[in-house]
């Protein structure tokens, strides 16, 4: 199934925020390209940052002259069962692979195999669902990469073996962390998830908007706020969050706002909300606001009106909330965790902490230091204008086509 | 105005990270693993790292000293290793040579802090550089001030930065062109004493246009 280009910006809007020599840049890095043909292929259209990412990329490369689509793969729910117990799996969770698991996955890569063109000059599949597609590969030259965008730094021995046997037969993959990468006998490249800093999640916000969504959650503006976005899931650790705040508060009068989706619609979302209440404790300064599952211009708003933002995951995959976050030149407390301490560079765009003490203490030593707070969100801000945006992710594309294109 | 007879060429350059299957967790395997990674590995935890956090002006010099700061918790041998210059180098050799010794030297004197773990591994990667033409070209210090003035980020760090050792001189491209390609020697030489450690590309971009305007006013 082909999927549409629904939004576009075009590249020049960016040249405001980046200037003129980098579009520029793009835009040479792209000419040897021009014409030539790309396909990308993901299991999911909408939902999931796969998706959020390449609804946002695809018009900037079509705009620099490739030839680019996004098929996804169909399947039925007995094969995302199976996929998704294998995503659980690679991340460490135990799982149990039959069989019928592996042929369920075979059979359903096979029909798509029928079903889709494949037949680009460059082929990226994304993430493990359709990894299996690597058997269509003509022998004409075509090049196809996999990038994974999760964590297989610990998985489930028997999926992973499962999978590298598709995985090591393509020409590359991609990893968004060195951590999460595993030893492979192809080239294997750090690709950074983006943000895209024109997006209502990311956008400059009207002063009058910003102090509305202040006013709305009752939250007050001339008091210190910290805040976290995140699901309300245990591996973001709202509870530890509050656990700091407490600390903070003997020194500081600031106020915490915990902000989230994934209650209303998950189970186990549900009871982690329970007991971030309980934990709250019905603290006037503690607002937990289960925002819904789409909300980027109030996110953006709380973003940008937080004193000092925190990620304290106990396990994360990349934590973009986090560049979200250095964007917006927001000083940011994070755990250093997943694809975290990429972004957040110990001293220099932000402070790591290893634990709730930990992240206490460095969200004191913000609030005392505002001036440092302030340089390591400006530092932030110049690290995600290198290496997060979605124009660099282009960038890393063509780059990566271009090597490709050479024969190397 | 002296017209050059070979132009500037400026170049558009981008740069993929290939994750090598070496990583460090204690100062003794950093120690191994500067001894026997890829020259293109020495590079890019050096050279490139540079350009990639140009902002910061503070501390940062390479990704093995903010290892060692951050990670392992020995600011000692991080600032001795942040101490390296990379302009002193002309080949990747000399630089590996140096840090390994430094990194061997700290093992040798506080061996009670070699094999403590660090709070993250060291993952040793490598730069793979493309460059296309980016289709401008001076051929007077008036174009070459345009061209400056319009380069990215990635182009400016190319040019001044990882042409030192495409050159194996001490030296950069826009140095190389000005005394060479019009003879303007002085100005190449005042560009080629920027100090990049202490500013960014940015600040540096703007104190090389600052220069070449003061020798236009000559001219």
């Amino acid at each position: 199934m082909e999927t549409g280009i629904s939004s576009r910006i075009p590249l020049e809007e960016y040249a405001r925020l980046l200037g003129e020599g980098e579009i520029e840049e793009l835009r040479a890095l792209a000419k040897p390209l021009r014409g030539r043909s790309i396909e990308m292929v993901n299991s999911t259209s909408v939902g999931g940052g796969v998706a959020e990412i390449l609804t946002r990329l695809l018009p900037l490369a079509e705009e620099c002259g490739l030839d680019i689509k996004w098929d996804v793969m169909t399947g039925g729910e007995d094969f995302f069962e199976v996929t998704k117990a294998f995503h659980n799996a690679l991340h460490g969770a135990p799982y149990h692979a039959t069989a019928r698991d592996f042929q369920v996955f075979r059979d359903y890569n096979e029909r798509n195999r029928r079903q889709l063109p494949l037949d680009a000059e460059f082929v990226v599949i994304h993430d493990p669902q359709p990894v299996a597609l690597i058997d269509a590969r003509k022998k004409s030259g075509s090049r196809w990469v996999w990038r994974c965008h999760i964590d297989l730094s610990h998985p489930n021995q028997t999926v992973w073996d499962f999978l590298e046997t598709f995985v090591a037969r393509y020409d590359g993959s991609m990893f968004s962390s060195p951590e999460f990468a595993r030893k492979l006998p192809i080239p294997q490249y750090l690709f950074y998830p983006a943000i895209d800093p024109l997006s209502e999640k990311n956008c400059e916000l009207d002063a009058g908007f910003v102090s509305s969504v202040l006013t709305r959650y009752r939250i007050d503006p001339q008091r210190p706020i910290l805040t976290q976005i995140s699901r309300f899931d245990r591996l973001k650790d709202p509870v530890g969050v509050i656990r700091a705040y407490r600390i903070v508060k003997r020194y500081f009068d600031c106020q915490l706002v915990l902000a989230g989706g994934g209650a209303a619609d998950d189970p186990e979302g549900a009871v982690v909300l329970k007991e971030v209440l309980r934990a709250a404790d019905s603290d006037p300064d503690i607002k937990v606001l289960e925002l819904p599952a789409w909300a980027p211009l109030e996110v953006n708003a709380l973003q940008r009106a937080s004193t000092i933002v925190i990620q304290k995951s106990l396990r994360e995959g990349f934590g973009l909330t986090v560049s979200e976050a250095l964007w917006k030149k927001k000083p940011v407390v994070a755990s250093a965790v997943g694809g975290i301490p990429v972004q957040v560079i110990h001293k220099q765009t932000g402070l790591l902490a290893h634990s709730v003490e930990g992240a206490a203490y460095q969200i004191r030593f913000l609030l005392s230091h505002p001036e440092i707070a302030a340089k390591l969100g400006e530092s932030g801000h110049q690290h995600v204008k290198e290496n997060f945006l979605i124009t660099q992710k282009l960038k890393r594309y063509l780059t990566l086509f271009l090597n490709l294109a050479n024969g190397r | 105005m002296t017209i050059a007879p070979t132009p500037f060429e400026f170049s558009a350059v981008s740069y993929l990270t290939r994750i090598g299957n070496q990583s460090a967790g204690t100062i003794e395997e950093l120690r191994q693993g500067l001894q026997q990674c890829s020259d293109a590995s020495i590079f890019f935890h050096t050279f490139q790292t540079l350009g990639a956090h140009h902002f910061l002006t503070e501390n940062f010099s390479n990704d093995f000293a903010q290892w060692a700061m951050a990670d392992a918790n020995r600011n000692d041998l991080g600032e001795l290793l942040a101490s390296l210059d990379i302009r002193d180098y002309v080949s990747i050799a000399a630089l590996r040579e140096d840090l390994f010794r430094m990194v061997g030297d700290y093992c040798a004197v506080y061996p009670e802090f070699a094999n403590q773990a660090a709070l993250e591994r060291f993952y040793f990667c490598e730069g793979v550089e493309v460059t296309v033409p980016l289709g401008l070209r001076a051929r007077t210090l008036d174009e070459f001030r345009q061209g400056i003035e319009h380069l990215s980020h990635a182009g400016f760090y190319f040019h001044f930065i990882s042409s030192r050792l495409r050159l194996q001189l001490q030296t950069n491209d826009f140095s190389q062109w000005l005394a060479g390609g019009i003879g303007l020697q002085t100005l190449a030489d005042s560009i080629n004493k920027i100090d990049i450690y202490t500013n960014t590309l940015e600040s540096t971009r703007a104190k090389m246009l600052r220069l070449i305007d003061r020798e236009r006013r000559k001219l």
